[in-house]
């Protein structure tokens, strides 16, 4: 059992106020707050073991070699890997796909295909972007209706030529949890490399990477109780090993000539330069914290407060109030994206009259901004994800994602203040 | 009430009822502008006789803060001659509007200033 109000007695930043409120934070899907323990874990290193990694021949190098591994070690179990050398410490999931992108791109040729989805974020679309030059097609899965990924719609866009299929594990706007393990057997029995983009479940849910069976997983620390700087790249070791390195420099060499070079052991040959050495070991704080809640325990606690947040819904009466994403929680992260009436993109080959523009509506800023003033952090937006807005007909939502110190009395303040929001705004 | 929460009541008001809002049939010069991060709007049109805004209207979907200042801004540059726009400047803008905005909300803040000068550029290259 999750208790949010014993949980929040380890993240000092709840006894501040914001505007003479309690602070409500629900914005976790973009960065989580951070408990002591974390945040003691990095002080602790910079004030008893701070040196360089790997190389120094002294009591406290070899100390902080000697965490920084650990951290690598106690990350691999968290998600399942079986061996640490799968784990490379990367800046945060968007860094890992644009490793991937690289370091995969290289082998692809013109008219090779990566099959994505309409509901990825930027950072798992925009990479790949990058590959188009090279004359690399890039498909997208279409959603349903109700928010899912369209299963029937994959195994059509999926073909011979499709070298890579990259999908996010869960949906940072409408929180669809894709089931990565039917996709990775399509797509590993089409030949394809399966990617998945995991910062919105890992922090969330128990991940096993071997049991999902992917071939590479992205995700970032800051979402998951972390300091920012520091994410994981994870990768099946032959297949890791066998790519080229994504940067050159220190750390990641074993031999150096002016002409040329060979590379250190997988992962080391992935991580040039001095590594983000406090930010693995408070990410590794930060895994102890959720183990020691259970990683059960945290979905289960999720759940319950969307199943109460759409029962809120209903409940409020809130005019125009409208949702995205699957109404059934157990396919459901902990996400609410929402719209007080929907503003639609404007169509610039229709002209702009009195009539086209009158709207009950409440622009999402609006509603964070006032929300603020109520001592509510949410966000408003994109969401990163700007295909999936064109795709839902929105310029933008609003959007409260739930975590582990989130109660019902937040949820209660949410839909208290969006009442008081649409009074204010509508006009 | 503080000053602040008077001038954001003042804001919000010129949000629910927006002055100078419409579009005009005989305009001289009519843009639109719009900020694609977060699909708010702006149109105004001018009627611009003997080098002086004759007539504004706008129309526009978006925040209370883009709307508002399209509201405000139109009120502002009633009858004044073109010389005398010029002395209009993002800063002038923001201190029009009198709130604390972070810079993603400015961005909000100076649309309908970016469809004015649009205008202005297109009734210049016109003439």
């Amino acid at each position: 059992m999750i208790n949010p109000e014993e949980i929040k007695s380890h993240f000092p930043i709840f006894n501040r106020e914001i505007k003479g409120n309690r602070l409500v934070y629900l914005d976790s899907a973009a960065t989580t707050q951070k408990p002591v323990e974390v945040v003691d874990a990095i002080v602790d290193y910079y004030y008893n073991s701070n040196s360089n990694v790997h190389r120094g021949i002294y009591t406290i190098s070899e100390e902080a070699t000697e965490l920084y591994d650990a951290s690598r070690e106690n990350v691999s179990h968290f998600i399942g890997s079986k061996d640490s050398r799968q784990i490379v410490f990367v800046r945060n999931a968007t860094e890992a796909l644009n490793f991937l992108s690289y370091t995969l791109g290289r082998s692809l040729t013109e008219g090779d295909e990566i099959l994505l989805s309409v509901m990825e974020h930027h950072s798992n679309i925009v990479p790949w972007q990058f590959l188009k030059e090279k004359g690399v097609r890039l498909k997208f899965v279409d959603i349903g209706s109700d928010g899912n990924l369209d299963l029937e719609d994959l195994k059509s866009k999926i073909s011979k030529r499709t070298k890579i299929v990259s999908l996010t594990h869960v949906s940072n706007l409408l929180g669809t949890i894709n089931p990565v393990k039917e996709i990775g057997r399509i797509a590993h029995e089409n030949g394809s490399v399966f990617i998945v983009d995991g910062a919105q479940s890992v922090p969330h849910m128990p991940v096993d990477v071997e049991d999902i069976g992917c071939d590479f997983m992205a995700f970032s620390g800051h979402k998951m109780l972390g300091p920012s700087g520091i994410g994981v790249l994870y990768g099946k070791f032959d297949l890791l090993d066998s790519l080229h390195p994504f940067m050159g420099g220190g750390e990641m060499i074993r031999e150096v000539s002016l002409e040329e070079s060979t590379w250190n052991d997988t992962p080391l040959k992935f991580e040039a330069g001095t590594p983000n050495i406090e930010g693995a070991i408070g990410l590794s704080a930060a895994v102890d914290f959720l183990r020691g809640l259970g990683m059960e325990n945290v979905r289960r606690h999720e759940m319950e407060l969307v199943s109460y947040v759409l029962q809120k819904e209903i409940e409020s009466g809130i005019k125009d109030l409208v949702s995205y994403g699957p109404r059934e929680v157990q396919e459901r992260g902990g996400v609410y994206s929402f719209n007080i009436g929907e503003i639609h993109p404007l169509d610039l080959n229709r002209k702009l009259s009195v009539e086209s523009v009158e709207t009950s509506a409440v622009h999402p800023h609006d509603v964070a901004a006032d929300l603020d003033s109520y001592g509510l952090s949410i966000r408003s937006g994109h969401h990163c994800a700007m295909p999936l807005n064109n795709k839902l007909g929105i310029v933008a939502s609003s959007r409260a994602s739930f975590y582990i110190y989130n109660s019902r009395e937040d949820v209660n303040a949410l839909f208290d203040a969006l009442k008081k929001v649409q009074k204010a705004f509508v006009r | 009430m503080s000053d602040n929460d008077m001038q954001a009541e003042i804001v919000l008001e010129h949000y629910r009822e927006p002055h100078n809002y419409g579009t005009l049939e005989n305009a001289t010069v009519s843009m639109t502008e719009s900020n694609p991060v977060c699909g708010d709007t702006v149109n105004i049109s001018l009627l611009i006789e003997d080098g002086a805004v004759k007539d504004v209207k706008f129309v526009g979907k978006g925040c209370s803060i883009s709307q508002a200042s399209a509201s405000m801004l139109t009120d502002r540059i009633m009858g004044k001659s073109l010389e005398e726009l010029k002395e209009i400047d993002e800063e002038s803008v923001i201190d029009m509007i009198g709130l604390k905005l972070g810079p993603s909300r400015e961005k909000c803040a100076l649309l309908s200033f970016n469809t004015l000068q649009k205008c202005i550029k297109e009734y210049q290259s016109s003439q």
